[in-house]
């Protein structure tokens, strides 16, 4: 007798997003990039619609990086030094269908750029490439209110995902990201109840649950990456199950996490074998953005990705 | 939980003289208000009073379907008059109800097949209302096997244990719980339950601490779906935090309103 696959009906969808906008968007991106919109879990496309790809975004720095290990900084050279060089390295030679930049130069402890200096960086950025932007703030909350919403208008029309809102710290992002058409993620420490408390707060701002990307925060393999995986799991379930309030792509900064470790700063490739586990593992549970540092790695998830969408 | 509205009947004085008076906005505005807060479906009774039935049915699904294309709920115990309702609703629709009588589930299911309508069985049969659990158990078992038998996908089919009041049938209530859980494992897959709510407080006083406390019961014993006041802002509060607690819902501290939006 053939088996028969047992099918989960879902009642509920993953909210679907476009970043970037091109020039009939009244943008100026060349490119666009559609996340979400699912009607299954990862991968079982026999439940539902999966229209959309994990997408994988090209982490740069408005500041050449201090910590980065050698095995990281070797696989760029002497780019780092200049955030456009390297953007132009990113998009021209490797291909990124995204860059994710993050604003490190204005934290207090590394240059303390001001926010027009935040905001001509963005507008020179969006000028010299013409892939879709994820910006990112410094980390510092006091700082991030004041460059963020510079940021965002010298980025107005353009579409960008910008973060991160956290539970204590979004209504300043959250009004300039309704002002200037952008999206917005909302972080949470590991937390689901967090993470749709967030949501709901976002929302009650005016800013649609449509436009949220949860940073539901990963831990590289080894360091809490199954604690993520069961987080996203479980929100996906309920927002399959018709919960709206965790009905959001996810993005996951693999890279981040995975460059921090010690098996990855301890060199002999393992950091890119790292990032490769930690972004793939993420993928299965539901990871629709991921930002990440080594070529080498974005080329293997890559090719993961092709392998796993086409069949 | 699948909440039915249950304030378009017209027992209630403002529905009963809306209907004489032909007052369309009187009923849409009571459609619209239970929906606001939370209604997923809508209960229709034209009423006892009613001289016209047929035509009263009619008159509100019509009315009703220009504001919402939520489920209607046609509630009669006249076929004829849940037949009027059908031919006219574009809605969604549940026939409220059938009883375990024969002539009930000959004319009711056939009804529910070709309108393509859910359909609610009430454990209630022409010798009275069942005393205990196992004599409901007998009248759902009826029931069920009557709608295989006619192909009726058991999966549309609501049993509702038929609630008594409290100061009338304490006795009872236990049963009444108990054979929530005990319906939904009759067949694979089960039907689901539901209740009309408020005659668990009929004649009481604090008619809405009750209300809430049986519900909250209920949903614990796995009910489904229930006919109710939506309007009763506690009773909608305490079902979200019941069904919460029996982890249906992820929390968060705004899970109230979260949850009420809809």
């Amino acid at each position: 007798m053939e088996t028969q696959l047992v099918l989960e009906k879902w009642a509920g969808v993953i909210s679907a997003l476009t970043i970037g906008a091109n020039k009939e968007d009244g943008g100026s991106r060349a490119n666009i990039v559609r996340i979400g919109g699912q009607g299954s879990l990862p991968l079982l496309f026999k439940e539902g619609s999966i229209p959309n790809r994990p997408v994988i975004a090209f982490e740069i720095w408005d500041t050449p990086p201090q910590d980065w290990p050698d095995d990281l900084t070797s696989a760029y050279g002497k780019v780092l030094n200049d955030p456009f060089a390297w953007a132009d390295k990113c998009v021209n030679e490797l291909k990124a269908q995204l860059l994710c930049v993050r604003m490190q130069g204005a934290h207090p402890d590394f240059g303390n750029k001001d926010p027009g200096e935040a905001a001509n960086f963005i507008s020179a950025l969006l000028t010299r490439v013409k892939v879709p932007l994820i910006i990112i703030g410094s980390g510092d909350d006091s700082k991030d209110n004041l460059i963020l919403p510079a940021c965002s208008e010298a980025a107005k029309n353009e579409r960008c995902l910008i973060g991160c809102a956290v539970q204590d710290n979004y209504k300043t992002l959250v009004a300039s990201v309704l002002a200037d058409g952008h999206h917005i993620i909302a972080e949470s420490p590991i937390d689901i109840n967090i993470a749709k408390q967030l949501n709901i707060l976002i929302s009650d701002m005016g800013l649609s649950l449509e436009r949220i990307v949860i940073n539901p925060t990963i831990g590289a393999l080894g360091y809490g990456l199954e604690y993520a995986y069961s987080i996203m799991e479980r929100a996906r379930l309920a927002a399959l199950s018709g919960d709206k309030t965790l009905a959001s792509p996810f993005i996951c900064f693999v890279g981040q996490e995975t460059w921090r470790t010690k098996e990855a700063k301890a060199g002999y490739e393992q950091g890119v074998i790292w990032e490769i586990i930690t972004a793939t593992s993420l993928i299965q549970s539901g990871a629709d953005l991921l930002v990440m540092r080594h070529p080498a790695a974005v080329e293997k998830v890559a090719g993961y990705i092709d392998s796993l969408f086409n069949k | 939980m699948f909440i039915i509205g249950e304030l378009i009947n017209g027992m209630y004085a403002n529905v009963g003289l809306a209907i004489k008076e032909r007052n369309k906005k009187e009923i849409q505005k009571c459609a619209l208000d239970q929906l606001i807060c939370g209604a997923d479906a809508l209960d229709v009774n034209c009423g006892p009073a009613s001289r016209q039935p047929l035509v009263d049915m009619s008159w509100l699904i019509e009315v009703i379907q220009e504001v919402t294309d939520k489920p209607l709920c046609l509630d009669s115990s006249k076929p004829a008059v849940i037949e009027e309702g059908l031919k006219v609703a574009r809605n969604k629709t549940i026939i409220n109800s059938t009883t375990a009588d024969a002539e009930k589930l000959d004319a009711l299911i056939p009804l529910a097949k070709k309108y393509k309508s859910r359909l609610i069985g009430i454990t209630i049969s022409a010798k009275g209302i069942p005393q205990n659990k196992d004599q409901r158990l007998e009248l759902a078992a009826t029931i069920v096997a009557n709608c295989q038998e006619k192909k009726f996908s058991v999966e549309d089919l609501y049993l509702d244990p038929i609630v008594l009041p409290v100061n009338v049938a304490q006795g009872q209530m236990k049963d009444i719980l108990e054979s929530i859980a005990e319906f939904k494992i009759i067949s694979d897959p089960g039907p689901k339950t539901t209740l009309g709510l408020s005659n668990v407080s009929q004649g009481a006083h604090l008619r809405s601490l009750i209300n809430r406390t049986f519900l909250t019961m209920a949903v614990a014993y796995g009910l489904d779906s229930a006919i109710l006041d939506p309007k009763d802002k506690e009773l909608i509060d305490t079902l979200i935090t019941a069904e919460l607690i029996l982890n249906k819902n992820i929390y968060c501290d705004s899970y109230l309103e979260a949850y009420r939006r809809k």
